[in-house]
């Protein structure tokens, strides 16, 4: 079965205050499909004046909104996550055109987490409660949660749908308005989002600002306006919204990141069963979303006594990756999502194999034929090296591994936490303790053991190191978007007799 | 005999020109991590806060070019080109709403570049 590409309206303005307008300075920017680089639609190039009256709307709205009940707030939640469940086809097509990745990922992990997002916090805040603690018999401690007001966010392009759908619905949960900036390249589903539940949330509730970094998203991560920015993206723009937010002394949570180890222990090679395949494939995840995921499992390391055997089965099944018209639902892998990054992966793929290391599998673009031959594809690619190579330590987020061996535990650590960033790993054994010791030694902030690539909500997620701070996924990404009043009540009758 | 980690294109130093018209004094920040990030990132000079863990790698026409000490330490063996391709990246660096962006061609240093560079 294969869809084909959506239509779409000439131009999207930004939707501030409850209403799609036009950008103040009247520019638009083209967004294309990295599919086939056609035109999908223009949208809002704004600038300050555009990022001042979200902000002014987001103001004028949380007062009323802050005070709404949770059951209130749950029950809107729950009904973005319907209309987009009742869409859900839609969303996931669009998505696929807009980021490039293959249908059956947007139909099958985007749109259906993103549905799930929205329903977790809408749960969340129907169960959770402050505290209260008695001091003393005459003086009570009494905890209140209270928003924090107005929350500026900005995502990236991987998983358009989802990484909104991780960032407003805690913010929205706890009771603040969001002004949310989508990446340039992916403006489309937030767009879409925004058209199915314009009448769902009071006017200025929620906000999305469309444009370029530098025009936009600097403005907004650095509006006094605002009272705490959440990014998602890499070390140097995090490194300048943490400098913009220190001006206004504005809290912010960073997810910068990682080159996840995947690591395999001789065990799992101990049968040919159902494991086995398992753990193959989760090797083979690092083409998931085209690579281009912050948690990629980009390092394999594999023990040297199941090296050659596990590798070769690795191979094969990365060789099997299917490549092909991604609106296909027989599709395995797509586009990358725009020239740049296209261009950025050859040329890390160049000096892996500069670098000496072995390619074992792709190393080339990918040429497709007819109408997609203008799209950004490359060949899932195995690189045989060692950790020191710039290909196991940088962020590539393209369809390309870093494959080394490993002699012992001891090994596998030191080589797993040679690396700047710690937000995800994996560890695949049949062997009881290291099930347990290993993940505990990784300094990362998820582990996934005898799995990988799974984001369920109710399962924190945040990164150690320069990966990163803040745990999205989980009630306790609603303390990051919120402050605690503390009510110190004296039923002391007596004064204290000072004066 | 002088050696220099970093380079750039011509194609490169025409975008680089007409930001200078536009922003002044600018310098590069190289990134890493996460969506846009490996890639090299442009300010305004002044923009970033820069300190003694920032390792500046050379001038290109003018401009700093400065790595994170953590990052250099995995990258001092390699030659930097910066160059420029069409596309969108999203970052705050200053040349993408030209359409264009920065990136890096690597390569190894040659022995002699490695013995007087990382000495």
């Amino acid at each position: 079965m294969s869809y084909s590409k959506p239509t779409f309206k000439e131009k999207y303005g930004n939707f501030i205050n409850g209403k799609f307008v036009d950008p103040v300075g009247g520019e638009y920017f083209e967004n294309r499909s990295p599919i086939d680089n056609s035109l999908i639609a223009k949208y809002a190039r704004s600038q300050k004046e555009d990022v001042d009256n979200a902000v002014a709307a987001a103001n004028a709205a949380k007062e009323a909104w802050g005070n709404t009940s949770a059951a209130h707030r749950a029950a809107l939640l729950n009904k973005v996550a319907d209309i987009i469940d009742a869409n859900l086809e839609e969303f996931a097509l669009v998505e696929t055109c807009d980021n490039g990745k293959a249908i059956r990922e947007t139909l099958n992990a985007d749109i259906p987490l993103s549905i799930d997002h929205w329903r977790y916090f809408a749960a969340v805040i129907r169960a959770e409660e402050g505290s209260a603690t008695e001091l003393d018999a005459n003086t009570l401690s009494m905890n209140i949660k209270e928003p924090l007001g107005v929350i500026a966010q900005i995502i990236p392009w991987n998983f358009p749908l989802l990484m909104l759908s991780w960032k407003m619905p805690p913010a929205l949960a706890a009771g603040n308005c969001v002004i949310l900036k989508p990446a340039e390249q992916t403006p489309s589903t937030a767009t879409l989002l925004m058209e199915k539940i314009a009448a769902v949330f009071p006017p200025g509730v929620i906000n999305i600002i469309h444009g370029f970094g530098p025009e936009a998203g600097k403005p907004l991560a650095s509006h006094s306006g605002v009272n705490k920015v959440a990014f998602t993206g890499e070390t140097t723009t995090g490194q300048l919204i943490m400098q913009y937010a220190s001006k206004n002394l504005n809290p912010v949570t960073m997810e910068l990141g990682g080159k996840s180890p995947n690591i395999f222990f001789n065990s799992v090679m101990d049968e040919d069963d159902a494991f086995l395949d398992k753990a193959i494939e989760g090797a083979v995840l690092f083409a998931f979303n085209q690579g281009e995921v912050c948690t990629c499992p980009s390092r394999i390391l594999v023990q040297e006594d199941i090296y050659d055997k596990f590798m070769e089965r690795v191979v094969a099944r990365t060789k099997a990756i299917n490549q092909t018209n991604p609106y296909d639902v027989n599709c395995m892998m797509g586009a990358q999502a725009s020239n740049d990054q296209y261009e950025k992966i050859l040329s890390y793929i160049k000096i892996g194999k500069d670098e000496g290391a072995k390619v074992l599998a792709g190393g080339e673009a990918c040429k497709l034929e007819g109408e997609f031959a203008n799209g950004y594809y490359i060949q899932p690619t195995i690189l045989e090296g060692h950790n020191k190579m710039r290909v196991f330590q940088e962020e590539i987020f393209g369809p390309v591994v870093a494959v080394t061996k490993f002699k012992d535990e001891a090994e596998a650590l030191e080589i797993a936490n040679d690396t700047l960033y710690g937000l995800g790993a994996g560890v695949w054994t049949r062997d009881a303790h290291q099930l347990y010791q290993i993940p505990r030694a990784i300094k990362a902030g998820r582990v996934w053991v005898n799995c990988y690539h799974a984001y369920p909500a109710h399962a924190p997620f945040g990164g150690y190191k320069k990966s990163g701070f803040g745990r999205e996924n989980h009630l306790m990404m609603m303390n990051y978007y919120r402050q605690t009043k503390n009510m110190l009540i004296s039923y002391d009758k007596n004064k204290l007799g000072f004066f | 005999m002088e050696y220099e980690r970093v380079a750039i294109t011509e194609k490169a130093i025409e975008i680089l020109n007409q930001l200078k018209v536009k922003h002044g004094k600018l310098i590069f920040h190289q990134s890493g991590g996460c969506c846009d990030g490996s890639a090299p990132m442009v300010f305004e000079e002044g923009d970033m806060y820069l300190d003694e863990s920032d390792i500046l790698l050379g001038q290109l026409e003018g401009v700093n070019y400065y790595m994170n000490q953590d990052q250099f330490e995995y990258w001092k063996h390699t030659h930097l080109t910066v160059d420029i391709t069409e596309g969108r990246g999203s970052s705050f660096s200053l040349e993408i709403p030209l359409g264009v962006r920065f990136i890096i061609q690597s390569r190894i240093l040659t022995e002699e570049e490695n013995t007087v560079l990382n000495k």
